[in-house]
């Protein structure tokens, strides 16, 4: 009995997402027992360095993903299930992951915890996990019945380590059924890393006054090579596009910096980055709720200070 | 176009979470509950206008007690024709999904709509279970949906951008920001509501394979450090050296 993993490639490249869900499912093996097996749907580059953080095996089916919907996916993941006498499912809490978690789990009738982020526990009745609920307000520890289960892992909250060494690699071809989802096109920005990966994150308010004033936020973000988020009156006044609006209505992020520029802290708005590991909020009201969630504050105006903190930043990098 | 849409109840947003009988329950204590914001404001707005747009009925449901009644009210006052509440409580995502499955297995709906997660356990599980359940294809996240009568083109968000899928016949979707825009109702919404059928059915199944063993509050954090404005040169060394984050 093993912990499966899906280390997703999206466009044939295996990112940080994979080498976390690994790591995780290692640890999980060492708890749960069995090994950690690692399954690779589609084509992808140097797979057997994913035994690295600690995969035993990796099983790589190389059918395009093209076309691919959520049932096609379960259905080769039951398969491998079923060959590698698996107790645990891993996906990330992505969008792949978060469409197939909750119909695997029926296919397998099992259980199932989204968005862990903690390793799993063995209890008598099945294991117990912990995970965030009311969008980051709080914890929960769930138990997880019968002696199957399907975990997602929120994103950035295991640091894949290395732990040994390139793995075997078994070619496997499975019989899937026709998608029925078709997939016309594919938009995505290049270049940018999407906002529930990043790891520094520059996010601005209403405090920006206009949409004509972002030059400040991009260029601070380009200096240390974050992502931009904004709050929800800013995407829903369409300053901002809609998928940066990060909170309890929209992404829910956790990244190592997070900078806050002309934010109040609405409840809505912190439910959805207090997991950052570093706040920095920068709000000419010392009032401002956000300071109370903040490990660092700046109270002044944010168009004084934003250029100021990206030149320190540029020297700083220049050292 | 016969329409299914999935309603839950949550707490407001601003609701202050506690717990209680030694941190084992939600303590409802004051807690004013809405309609989840991503079923009212995208799922159900989408669904009366594809309805609006190709004929059919939205039906609502929801799984849960007596108590829920007031939010179904509100989804009918913003304009379905009628709501199913299935009697149990929504102890566990897979209750939820198999008590509307079952439901959704003897009426064949055209689409069922989910949100795409609820504001409590924002788990996005519910969707894809009661796909997998009907057979159905599932489109998650779905940020916007045209339909044709036959055919679905819709937009899911993945990271950093949006996937365009096509579907035909039946399918589950979950909806995200963008599907729609929040309808207010109005005084003659609220009146008609009163009198749209909500039928209360008997659930299929009633134990969940999963449990909340305990809950706890995020640590409080140990206090800001506010640094001289003129000074960001400071700032910069202490997020490299002391949080160690660049
Ligand atoms: C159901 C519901 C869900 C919601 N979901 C979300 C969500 O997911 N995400 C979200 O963000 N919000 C959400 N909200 C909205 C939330 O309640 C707040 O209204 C919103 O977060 C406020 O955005 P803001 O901080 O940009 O604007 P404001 O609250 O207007 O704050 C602007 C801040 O900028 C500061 N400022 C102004 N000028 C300057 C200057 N020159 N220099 C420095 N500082 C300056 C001000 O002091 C102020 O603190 C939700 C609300 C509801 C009811």
């Amino acid at each position: 009995m093993s912990v499966l993993v899906l280390a997703e490639s999206p466009k044939g490249k295996l990112k940080k997402a994979a080498f976390e869900v690994v790591h995780y499912g290692f640890k999980a093996a060492q708890e749960l027992g069995g090994s950690c097996i690692a399954l690779v749907i589609g084509s992808a580059d140097e797979v057997s360095q994913l035994g690295k953080y600690g995969a035993s095996k990796v099983i790589h089916v190389p059918e395009d993903r093209g076309g691919m919907d959520s049932a096609t996916y379960t259905d080769m993941i039951a398969q491998v299930v079923e060959r590698e006498s698996i107790h645990t499912v891993v996906v990330n809490h992505s969008s792949t992951g978060k469409a197939i978690a909750g119909r695997l789990s029926v296919r397998l009738d099992t259980g199932i915890a989204s968005q862990v982020n903690t390793v799993p526990q063995k209890s008598d009745q099945g294991i117990t996990v912990g995970r965030p609920v009311f969008s980051g307000k709080a914890f929960a520890k769930y138990l997880i019945k019968g002696d199957r289960r399907v975990l997602s892992l929120m994103g950035n909250a295991m640091a894949p380590q290395e732990v040994g060494a390139a793995c075997p690699v078994e070619e496997v071809s499975l019989q899937v059924p026709t998608p029925r989802v078709i997939i016309k096109e594919t938009k995505t920005v290049d270049g940018v890393v999407p906002l529930p990966e990043a790891e520094l994150v520059v996010s601005a308010g209403r405090g920006m006054k206009g949409p004509e004033n972002w030059g400040i936020i991009e260029e601070l973000a380009d200096v240390i090579g974050a992502t931009t988020a904004c709050s929800r009156p800013v995407a829903d006044s369409g300053w901002r596009p809609h998928h940066e609006h990060v909170g309890q209505t929209g992404v829910a992020i956790r990244p190592n910096l997070y900078i806050a520029i002309g934010i109040s802290g609405a409840i809505q708005h912190l439910a959805g980055v207090n997991s950052s590991k570093c706040i920095v909020v920068i709000n000419k009201d010392p009032e401002a709720p956000f300071f109370k969630a903040a490990d660092y504050g700046v109270c002044a105006d944010l168009f004084d200070v934003v250029p100021r903190l990206t030149a320190a930043f540029k020297k700083f990098k220049a050292l | 176009m016969k329409l299914l849409v999935c309603i839950s109840k949550t707490p407001d947003t601003t609701a202050k979470i506690a717990f209680k009988e030694d941190n084992t329950q939600f303590d409802e204590n004051g807690v004013q509950f809405i309609l989840n914001p991503y079923d009212e404001w995208y799922a159900l707005v989408r669904a009366l206008e594809i309805k609006e747009q190709l004929g059919g009925s939205v039906t609502v449901i929801n799984v849960g007690g007596p108590s829920n009644d007031v939010v179904i009210r509100k989804a009918l006052a913003i304009g379905a024709d009628d709501a199913v509440r299935v009697n149990t409580e929504a102890i566990g995502s897979d209750v939820v999904a198999a008590n509307i499955a079952a439901y959704a297995r003897e009426n064949d709906f055209d689409i069922i709509f989910s949100g795409k997660e609820t504001i409590d356990f924002n788990s996005s599980e519910v969707g894809a279970m009661i796909a997998e359940h009907l057979d159905l294809p599932f489109i998650s996240y779905a940020s916007h949906l045209d339909h044709d009568g036959t055919t679905a083109t819709i937009a899911r968000d993945i990271e950093g951008g949006v996937e365009v899928v096509e579907v035909s016949g039946s399918f589950v979707l979950s909806a995200a920001k963008g599907l729609a825009e929040q309808r207010i109702p109005n005084m003659r919404g609220i009146m008609m509501a009163k009198r749209k059928p909500l039928n209360v059915i008997d659930p299929v199944v009633v134990e969940s394979k999963m449990d909340i063993v305990s809950y706890s509050l995020p640590p409080v954090k140990e206090g800001v450090k506010m640094i001289d404005p003129e000074n960001m040169d400071e700032l910069v060394r202490l997020l490299h050296e002391e949080a160690k984050v660049v």
